[in-house]
């Protein structure tokens, strides 16, 4: 039995998988005061009648990381950057104390100019008087030779907890993303940590002895200690989930657009041969551009519950949502207003959701139903315009090389698979509009807690290998390894495969599920005067997102 | 992140799989530093910069503006179409208004490539800034441009195909042509005869520094783009007048680079050569983004800059300053030298040698300019290479007059072709070509 819990901004979603089935599901509201009770009393609930033995798993999708820093609840840090030349710095100051202090790696991972200690021990002197317990430290090209972020951490981890290192963060190259990354996983670190023992406790008292698992925002999961060391991966995962659970649902191995149609947000993903498309670096949260992996989501402010207003002889809806819609007491017409009208809800006072189409009709000069159609057809016609310019883009990302210019594939979807509360009403009007066929399941209102529930663990690499200088490195698995001259691409991808195993397995995934690839490999001979000195070799890795087991009874549409 | 002052567009297109050769120069390496650090300084998440893709450029955009020898087709590389596409992508988006600037890191580099191509000279085979701005005019209309040429090496191949334009500046700053390849680059190498002072030439002295350069800019450079008012600027933006390239002996800085391209505000960059690969090109090209960009560049700083090993000594200054005086100068009466050295000719004519020292190949070349009192006068060019070809180029030039039309239709249907191994003709006022 594997349980999985999604905890939303107004719903925690329980539910439990066994075989591939879905054998029980519990919807509670959300105590945002109470995060962690209303957790418990849903599992309490979603596990009456089964034997609590049984739960291999349990997957959780939490918000804590995400409202702490959107509410600003987050622990004061103070951060330790080495910016070097290159780019001002005023922009990268986003700790409560930023001090900046001089040293220099290039981009190779040679040292150009030492650290100086009495710079680093007046900053953690500044930090301490201020009241400052975490604290971030980011060296530019941290990643290539974190050998000063080390040196620092030691002198700050006696007086400091925690105390985070960019190049621990991620492998990829961009250092003012390394440093909000690092900056935000010291801010929330207290947060999730107090979230993390309440829930070992509570466990403990209830007598469940299964693994827990918190999902990330790239939709595979890591094990609850992992989580507590890097809890900037627990940000954003709701997205995730969503697009988790679509996938299990509704399964496809081709080039897919899908939908999570709520009452306020559309949230908008894409397949590609069914493998998720991600963030090129990372997903954004707040004003931070961080280097978090991530599944790529777009959110439009289009839902049921959309505000409609008429605008220069036209119909616009949402951004934004002005309460609910007109038919249950709100203030303004709504797409589910024109759902009711023609008779594909059956809820809500038809009276007044007559009288918010009669409104929208009598500034168009068209009839009650006319507009209603009218609606859906526009809202059709927004998620079309918005996917095409999403398409455009992602298809037009920058390539490095003559081959991905000339034959790079292009992501064209060949299906539409759909979520949420209008999903049913929309499908027609996105076939029409997209010419694609398009479907949705049945369950989908507990599609969060099932993706939560199957993802599978996840983790990625970035390895360079410098055959001159003798180094291979993979920065975020804090791996900087001897290697001889002669060390090929060949030796490079084996390695980086066994390294990502291990870190897979230490993330809690099981053997039998791991699927490992690698989605980059370059080789580049380097040449000093008219000499061949080395090879530089580059190579990503990834375990590729997916399912613990397939989804076996849910009807599709 | 910070909002850049000046939209920029970048194309970087570093062809990780292409090289001339494994251990060349111009190898797959050559831009991963310059990568590492553009990724590493998240130029991409600044507010107002965007990076497009390059376009592959069609055969007749190479035609438009070159005689490849035979053909285009197997003169060229798809990197060399990638490449140029690459620029007119960049140039593109200036004129779409998608963004104020444009900066195409594109490799391989073009301005050693002449008219005629019958391969690859200089590590260039097409000129990408000629493909790129002949293409440009084409689609968006007549424009008067001005190219600045800051490679150390002589821009020859641009010099000779804007030689008759004076609706193109060209403008180069280069080492001394008697201590670098390709051995041209001359004062008195002035222009055509409806294009005389419009190619100006300013040759420097081996181990110019900041304050050179600077120097040039200041005194000889803006003030003719002052009085030539040009719509466009275009910086070919070669790189290796700096102190760590292995192949010239400058002493210029990635400051210095960023400062120069902030003086002169050009609309658009193209990459050059600049071989340095490691300790340059990426605080030469960060510096030139910044720059472009309105982004404060006073951070910039290779590792091993040592201010006091790089400044210019005094004789240096002493000659750039005489130097500059006398360029400008002779810009300053350019009418005065036309008509003194044009007096009562027809036709002007110009033979000369040209080798090709990456593909080992001999040219030699006559040219022939008529001098025509409504247009720029049609022109045509006679070569024979050591590789066995024996050619006739014809040019209608973009503002030819109707008789130069006529004449020029004739000579290539009259030209016997038994004499030529092949024969071209490009008109440029209906963009048509023959071969």
């Amino acid at each position: 039995m594997i349980v999985g819990l999604d905890m939303g901004g107004t719903h925690i979603d329980g539910v439990i998988v066994e075989d591939g089935k879905i054998i029980n599901t519990v919807k509670k509201p959300t105590n945002r005061d109470n995060l962690f009770e209303s957790i418990w009393t849903t599992l309490e609930e979603l596990l009456s009648g089964y034997d609590k033995s049984n739960i291999r798993r349990i997957n959780l999708s939490t918000t804590v990381s995400t409202n702490a820093i959107v509410e600003g609840k987050t622990s004061p840090v103070g951060m330790i950057i080495q910016s070097g030349p290159g780019l001002p710095t005023d922009f990268l100051a986003c700790g409560d104390e930023n001090v900046f202090i001089s040293g220099y790696i290039d981009h190779r991972g040679t040292v150009v100019k030492e650290l100086d200690l009495e710079e680093v021990e007046r900053g953690l002197k500044l930090f301490k008087e201020k009241g400052i317990e975490s604290c971030g430290v980011v060296t530019k090209f941290s990643t290539r030779n974190p050998s000063h972020e080390l040196v620092i951490k030691e002198m700050a981890e006696k007086d400091f907890n925690p105390v985070t290192m960019g190049h621990s963060m991620s492998g990829k190259l961009n250092f003012p993303r390394r440093v909000y990354t690092s900056y935000l996983n010291s801010a929330v670190y207290d947060t999730f940590n107090e979230f993390a023992d309440n829930i070992k406790k509570s466990m403990e008292r209830e007598g469940i002895d299964a693994p827990l698992f918190v999902l990330k925002a790239d939709g595979g999961t890591m094990n609850l200690s992992t989580a507590e060391e890097k809890p900037v991966e627990t940000i954003l995962s709701g997205p995730a989930a969503s697009f988790m659970g679509i996938n299990a649902m509704l399964k496809t191995d081709r080039d897919a657009l899908l939908l999570d149609i709520g009452g306020t947000t559309t949230d908008i993903f894409f397949l590609a041969d069914g493998i998720p498309l991600f963030e090129p670096l990372g997903i954004k949260i707040d004003r931070y551009k961080t280097l978090v992996r991530a599944i790529y989501s777009y959110s439009i402010g289009l839902g049921g519950d959309s505000s409609i207003k008429v605008e220069d002889g036209k119909l616009k809806i949402g951004p934004k949502r002005e309460g609910r819609p007109y038919a249950f007491g709100g203030p303004m017409p709504t797409p589910t207003d024109a759902m009711i009208v023609l008779d594909l809800i059956e809820d809500g006072d038809r009276d007044k959701a007559h009288k918010a189409m009669d409104i929208l009709g009598k500034e168009l000069g068209l009839s009650i139903e006319d507009v209603a159609k009218k609606v859906l057809d526009t809202m059709g016609g927004i998620i079309k315009h918005e996917v095409d310019g999403l398409l455009y883009e992602i298809n037009s990302h920058p390539v490095y090389t003559v081959e991905e210019l000339l034959y790079g594939k292009e992501v064209q979807p060949e299906v539409i698979n759909i979520i949420g509360g209008p999903a049913k009403v929309l499908k027609p009007i996105l076939e029409e509009k997209f010419k694609l066929p398009c479907h949705y399941p049945e369950n989908y209102h507990i599609a969060n807690a099932v993706g939560a529930a199957l993802a599978k663990t996840t983790t990625e690499i970035t390895m360079v290998a410098d055959t001159a200088r003798g180094i291979l490195s993979v920065p975020e698995l804090e791996v900087y390894e001897k290697i001889s001259r002669h060390y090929t691409l060949d030796s490079a991808r084996d390695r980086a495969l066994q390294l990502l195993e291990e870190s897979a397995l230490s993330l809690g995934a099981k053997e039998d599920e791991l699927e490992l690839e690698v989605t980059e490999e370059s080789v580049f001979n380097m040449v000093r005067g008219f000499f061949t000195s080395g090879q530089n070799i580059r190579i990503k890795a990834q375990v590729k997102p997916g399912l613990i087991q397939e989804l076996r009874s849910d009807r599709v549409v | 992140m910070f909002k850049a002052k000046n939209r920029l567009g970048l194309v970087f297109f570093p062809a990780f799989d292409w090289a001339i050769s494994s251990t060349h120069p111009e190898r797959e390496e050559r831009l991963l530093y310059t990568q590492d650090q553009i990724f590493e300084e998240g130029i991409e998440d600044i507010d107002g910069i965007h990076f497009y893709n390059p376009i592959v450029a069609e055969e007749r955009d190479i035609e438009r503006v070159h005689f490849c020898v035979p053909d285009v087709k197997t003169r060229l590389t798809k990197s060399h179409f990638i490449s140029v596409g690459g620029a007119i992508r960049a140039f593109k988006s200036i004129m779409d208004g998608e963004v104020d600037k444009a900066f195409a890191l594109v490799r391989p580099p073009g301005h050693h490539a002449h008219r005629v191509v019958y391969g690859d000279r200089g590590f260039c085979v097409v000129n990408v800034e000629a493909v790129m701005l002949e293409k440009i005019r084409q689609e968006y209309g007549d424009l008067r441009v001005a190219i600045v040429d800051t490679d150390c090496h002589h821009g020859d191949g641009t010099q000779d195909i804007y030689w008759n334009d004076k609706d193109t500046l060209f403008i180069s700053f280069h080492q001394d042509g008697r201590t670098l390849y390709p051995g041209t680059g001359f004062m008195d190498e002035f222009g055509g005869p409806s294009g005389y002072g419009y190619n100006i030439n300013i040759p420097l002295p081996p181990g110019t520094g900041n304050e050179g350069f600077l120097y040039v800019l200041d005194n000889v450079v803006l003030p003719i783009l002052d009085e030539y008012k040009p719509d466009i600027i275009i910086n070919s933006a070669g790189q290796d007048n700096h102190y760590t390239d292995p192949i010239t002996n400058m002493n210029f800085t990635a400051k210095g680079y960023a400062e120069l391209n902030h003086r002169l505000d050009p609309d658009i960059a193209v990459l050059e050569g600049g071989y340095s690969i490691e300790g340059a090109l990426p605080y030469i090209n960060l510096g030139i983004i910044l720059a472009m960009a309105g982004i404060d560049y006073s951070h910039v700083m290779e590792p091993d800059y040592d201010e006091e090993k790089l400044r210019q000594p005094m004789d240096i200054t002493e000659y750039i300053k005489e130097l500059s005086d006398t360029v400008y100068d002779r810009w300053k009466n350019r009418y005065e030298l036309s008509r003194h050295n044009l007096k009562d000719t027809d036709v002007v004519e110009r033979s000369r040698q040209i080798f090709y020292d990456t593909d080992r190949i001999l040219e030699e070349q006559t040219q022939r300019f008529r001098v025509c009192r409504h247009c720029s006068g049609l022109n045509t060019v006679e070569s024979r290479s050591s590789t066995g070809y024996n050619i006739f180029g014809i040019t209608i030039p973009r503002d030819a007059c109707s008789k130069c039309i006529d004449d020029g239709h004739k000579l290539y249907k009259n030209t016997p072709s038994g004499r030529y191994s092949n024969i071209y003709l490009q008109d440029r006022v209906n963009d048509e070509f023959f071969k």
